[in-house]
C-alpha cells in the first residue's frame, strides 16, 4: 500500500488565493471570467514571458509556487491535464492562417499552440527530464493527470510528481461558445449563478497545481486517495457508481464528511449535482465552487486546492457553501464533476 | 543613427514581444542572440519573416540569418543591399 | 509470459484503407506520398500521405446519418477500430473496454472549415466543441459505446505512443482489463502552414537519415491496438507483447531537439530498463525519423549513446505514410507488430547516403528476418520524447 500526499498548492482563477481568509469574493457580470492578475513578472524571466499566453503564464507560475511550498527542487515527474490547451496561441496562428490565405506566417503562435506547450514549458524551465504528459479529455483532463500520478507512485520509481489543470479563454473560440449554448445567453452575476434557472454555464479560466508526494511533511494538506473517470453515466447509475467507487476505497458514502459539487447552474445538467444534494448526500455538507470561479475543462483542479484547503485549515468559508449544514473536522472529501453531462470524475481525499 | 536603424528596432520590439523593452535600449552593435539582447532560434524564425514581410527579402537558407542578424548594424547594412520594398 | 499482449489491431493511413493493404505497400516498397487533393489548401507544392478518402466517402462506408458532427480524425479512428474490432474476437466491445486516443490536432479541421461560418450559420455550430481533442475521442467512444475510461493524451508527435505506455499501465496495475489504445490525426491547413512557417517541411518526398535531407511531409491516419489483460485472453491470438515503454522530456527547447538527444536517450534507456533488457537484445529500430535536419542528427546521436557500434538494423517508415503526427507512434506500433508477425523489415525509402556526423546506414530494402523484439520511437514537440519496446508472443 502505498500513500500519495498532497505537500503543495498553488491557484490563479478568477477568485484571490486568500478567499480562505479574505471571505470577500470577486464578482463578474458579463459571463466569462478572467483569471485575476498576479506577479508573474517575480518567478518567470522576462524573455520567457514574452511568449506566454495566459495557460503557459498561469501554469508555470502555480507549478514553481506550489514546488516551492513542497520543498521540491525538480519533480520526477509533470502531468497536466487542459481540456482546451493553448487556445489564444492556437486561435492566432488560425486566425493569421486565415486571413493572409496561407501565405507568409509567424511562426511562435503555432509552436506555442500544441495543448502539451504548458507541460513542455514547465519541463524547461525547471530543467525537468522526467515524464511528462498532458492529458485533453474535457473536464475528465485533471482527473485523468491525477489517474497517471497514481499509476506512476505505484511504480515506486518516482518519489515526486507535479500535477495541475490549466485552461484559458480566448476571443473567438470563447466567442463561439456563447453561440452553441454552453455559455448562458443572458449575462448573470457569477453569485446568482446557481439561482438563473436557464441553460448553458459562466466560462473561466484558472490553474491550480500540486505537488505530491510519496513522503508526508510539514506543509502536507491532504491525502490523495482514488481518482475515477467515466465517460457517460446514466442518471439512475450515479448513485451506484459513486458507491463502486468508494467501495473499492473500502468506504461508503456515510463516511463522506464533505462533497464538492461542480454545479455550473445549467439546468440541463445540474440534475446530476441536485440528486446527490438530495439523496446521497443530502446530510452532508455540500460545496460548490462555480459560482465563484466559473466553469472550464480543467476546472476539477480549483476543487482539488479547495478541497485540500479545507482538510489541512479545517475550515469551510461560507462563500463556498451550498447547504447549512456543517463538518467541524472534515477527513474525507468527495469531488464530483460533469460537464454536458459527459467526462464525470470523482476525486477522494483524505485529511492528514 | 538612420531611420532605418530606429525602424528595425521597433520592428523588433513588436514582432518578438519585446514587451518592456524601449527602441533607445537597443544598442546598434550589440550582439541580437546570445549573450547580448538573448534571442533564441524562435527568434531568428521570426526576423526571417519580418525580412521578407517588411523589406520583401526572401531567405532561402535559413543559415545565412547568422551572420545578418548578428546586430541592428548588420542587419541594416543587409537591408539596405537587398530590400526590395 | 512477461509484457502486455495485443490482441487486435486496425489502420488507415496514405497505405492502405486496412492492415491488408498496408502489409502489401510496406512489402513493396509503395508509398502513399502525394499533393493535397482533399485538403483544400494553397500549398499544392508540398507532398503529404493523404488518405484518398473524402469524409462523405468514409461516411459513406461507415453508414452514417448525413447531418452527423463527426470530425475527420473521428471518422478515420471509427474505421481503423471497425477493423480491429474485426480481428479482436468481440462482435461488440465488452462494457469494462478503456479507450485511450492520441491526438495533436483533434477537431481543428472543422474550427478551420467553419471559422468565419459559426457567427451566422447555426448549422455549423455543431462543431464548435470539436476545437477540443476531447471531443473527437468522445464521439468514437460514442459509436462504440464505450462508457467507462475514455480520455485524449496530447502531446504532439507522441500522443498515440503514450496512449500505448498509458494502456499498458492500466492493464499492467489491474485497473483496466480491456483498453483500446492508439490515435487519429488528419491534415489541415493549420498543420500544413504551421510546420511550413517552421521551415520543416520538404517539396520532396522525405528522405530520412539521409545526408541531404531537407524536412519532413506531413501525413493522417487513424491506428489503434487492443490491449488485454492476462486472464481474458485464453485461445485469442496474441499479436505481440508491449514489454517496456519510457517517457523523458528532452527540456531543451519547445520545437528542436537537442544535440545530444537527452530525451530519446532517456526514453529509450528507460524502456530497455522496464523491459528487462539489454540493448543487445533489440533487433530492429522503428526509428522515429522524420526527414528533419535536427532529428535524424539529435536521434543519430541518441542510437550512439545507447547502443555504440552495435546499432540493430532500423528505419523510418514515415516515408511511406508520412509524418501522421498525433497517430504515428501507433501506426509504427502496428508496423513493429507486422514486423515481428512476419519475420520482415520493412525500409526507409529515399535513402541514398549517410549523414556525415554520424555514418549510420538505415535499412533501404524489404528484407525477410526472424524479428523477436522491436524498440520505437516517437518524439514531439515540448520536448516529449516516447519509446515502445515489442516482443513477439511464445
Amino acid at each position: 500500500m502505498y500513500k500519495i500526499y498532497i505537500n503543495g498548492i498553488s491557484s490563479v482563477s478568477p477568485q484571490s488565493e486568500d478567499i480562505f481568509e479574505n471571505d470577500f469574493p470577486q464578482t463578474y457580470n458579463e459571463n466569462i471570467l478572467p483569471a485575476r492578475n498576479v506577479d508573474y513578472k517575480a518567478l518567470i524571466k522576462p524573455m520567457m514571458l514574452r511568449r506566454m499566453s495566459k495557460a503557459v503564464k498561469m501554469g508555470l507560475y502555480c507549478s514553481k509556487k506550489a514546488l516551492q511550498e513542497a520543498g521540491v527542487i525538480k519533480p520526477g515527474a509533470i502531468l497536466l491535464g487542459t481540456g482546451q490547451g493553448c487556445m489564444q496561441d492556437t486561435e492566432k496562428f488560425m486566425s493569421n492562417m486565415l486571413e493572409n490565405e496561407e501565405g507568409l506566417l509567424s511562426p511562435t503562435s503555432f509552436i506555442q499552440s500544441t495543448h502539451n506547450t504548458v507541460a513542455g514549458q514547465i519541463a524547461l524551465d525547471l530543467k525537468c527530464k522526467g515524464h511528462n504528459m498532458t492529458f485533453t479529455q474535457n473536464s475528465a483532463s485533471f482527473e485523468t493527470a491525477l489517474l497517471d500520478a497514481i499509476l506512476l507512485f505505484g511504480d515506486r520509481e518516482i518519489q515526486e510528481i507535479l500535477v495541475g489543470g490549466v485552461d484559458e479563454t480566448s476571443r473567438e473560440f470563447t466567442g463561439f461558445q456563447r453561440l452553441d449554448g454552453q455559455i448562458k445567453e443572458k449575462y448573470i452575476q457569477n453569485l446568482d449563478l446557481f439561482a438563473s434557472g436557464t441553460t448553458g454555464t459562466i466560462i473561466s479560466e484558472s490553474a491550480a497545481f500540486f505537488s505530491l508526494s510519496s513522503e508526508s511533511n510539514a506543509s502536507t494538506y491532504a491525502e490523495l486517495k482514488d481518482v475515477q473517470i467515466i465517460n457517460r453515466v446514466e442518471k439512475s447509475e450515479l448513485n451506484s457508481k459513486i458507491e463502486e467507487f468508494l467501495f473499492r476505497n473500502k468506504m461508503v458514502p456515510s463516511q463522506i464528511d464533505v462533497v464538492i459539487l461542480g454545479k455550473n447552474g445549467d439546468s440541463r445538467f445540474d440534475h446530476y449535482y441536485e440528486d446527490l444534494q438530495q439523496g446521497l448526500f443530502s446530510k452532508k455538507c455540500q460545496v460548490g465552487f462555480k459560482h465563484l470561479v466559473g466553469d472550464n475543462n480543467s476546472i476539477s483542479s480549483y476543487a482539488c486546492w479547495l478541497a485540500s484547503k479545507i482538510l489541512k485549515e479545517k475550515k469551510i468559508p461560507k462563500i463556498f457553501k451550498l447547504n447549512t449544514i456543517n463538518c467541524n473536522t472534515p477527513r474525507n472529501i468527495l469531488i464530483y464533476n460533469q460537464y454536458l453531462g459527459r467526462n464525470h470524475g470523482l476525486i477522494l481525499l483524505k485529511s492528514h | 543613427m538612420s531611420d532605418l536603424h530606429t525602424e528595425l528596432k521597433k520592428s523588433i520590439i513588436e514582432q518578438l514581444n519585446l514587451e518592456d523593452m524601449e527602441v533607445s535600449e537597443i544598442e546598434n552593435d550589440e550582439h541580437l542572440f546570445g549573450d547580448g539582447l538573448g534571442l533564441d532560434s524562435i527568434d531568428a524564425l521570426e526576423l526571417i519573416v519580418l525580412l521578407e514581410k517588411d523589406y520583401g527579402i526572401k531567405l532561402t537558407d535559413p543559415n545565412q540569418g547568422k551572420e545578418i542578424f548578428n546586430s541592428i548594424n548588420t542587419m541594416v547594412d543587409f537591408i539596405e543591399k537587398n530590400r526590395t520594398r | 509470459m512477461r509484457g502486455v499482449a495485443v490482441t487486435g489491431m486496425g489502420l488507415v493511413s496514405a497505405i492502405g484503407n486496412n492492415i491488408g493493404e498496408t502489409h502489401d505497400s510496406l512489402k513493396s516498397g509503395k508509398d502513399g506520398i502525394s499533393s493535397p487533393e482533399i485538403l483544400k489548401t494553397n500549398l499544392q507544392e508540398l507532398p503529404v500521405g493523404e488518405i484518398k478518402l473524402s469524409n462523405s466517402q468514409i461516411s459513406d462506408i461507415l453508414k452514417l446519418p448525413e447531418c452527423h458532427s463527426f470530425t475527420r480524425a473521428a471518422l478515420l479512428g471509427i474505421l481503423a477500430i471497425k477493423e480491429l474490432l474485426s480481428n479482436s474476437g468481440y462482435s461488440k466491445f465488452p462494457e469494462d473496454t478503456g479507450f485511450i486516443s492520441g491526438t495533436s490536432i483533434g477537431g481543428s479541421d472543422k474550427t478551420e472549415e467553419h471559422f468565419y461560418d459559426y457567427k451566422d450559420h447555426p448549422e455549423y455550430r455543431k462543431y464548435i466543441q470539436a476545437q477540443h481533442p476531447g471531443f473527437t475521442t468522445g464521439k468514437i467512444a460514442e459509436y462504440y459505446d464505450l462508457k467507462g475510461v475514455v480520455t485524449t493524451i496530447s502531446t504532439a508527435c507522441s500522443s498515440s505512443a503514450n496512449a500505448i505506455m498509458m494502456g499498458a499501465r492500466m492493464i499492467e496495475s489491474g485497473k483496466l482489463k480491456r483498453v483500446i489504445v492508439g490515435g487519429s490525426d488528419c491534415l489541415t491547413r493549420f498543420t500544413l502552414n504551421g510546420f511550413n512557417s517552421l521551415k520543416i517541411l520538404s517539396n520532396e518526398k522525405s528522405k530520412a537519415f539521409d545526408k541531404n535531407r531537407n524536412g519532413l511531409n506531413l501525413g493522417e491516419a487513424g491506428a489503434y491496438i487492443m490491449l488485454e489483460a492476462e486472464e481474458l485472453i485464453r485461445d485469442k491470438r496474441v499479436l505481440g507483447r508491449i514489454l517496456g515503454y519510457g517517457n523523458a522530456n528532452d527540456a531543451f527547447h519547445q520545437t528542436a531537439s537537442s544535440e545530444n538527444g537527452e530525451g530519446a536517450y532517456l526514453a529509450i534507456s528507460q524502456a530497455l530498463n522496464k523491459a528487462k533488457l539489454s540493448a543487445r537484445e533489440i533487433d530492429f529500430i522503428n526509428a522515429h525519423g522524420t526527414g528533419t535536419r535536427n532529428n535524424d542528427l539529435s536521434e543519430s546521436v541518441a542510437l550512439k549513446r545507447i547502443f555504440g557500434d552495435d546499432i540493430p538494423d532500423f528505419s523510418s517508415t514515415k516515408a511511406f505514410t508520412g509524418h501522421t503526427l498525433g497517430a504515428a507512434g501507433a501506426v509504427e506500433a502496428i508496423f513493429s507488430l507486422l514486423a515481428i508477425q512476419n519475420s520482415e523489415l520493412y525500409p526507409n525509402l529515399n535513402f541514398n547516403s549517410e549523414m556525415l556526423e554520424t555514418e549510420l546506414t538505415p535499412i533501404s530494402q524489404f528484407q525477410k528476418k526472424e524479428i523477436n523484439t522491436v524498440l520505437s520511437n516517437s518524439f514531439g514537440f515540448g520536448g516529449n520524447c516516447t519509446s515502445l519496446i515489442f516482443q513477439k508472443d511464445v
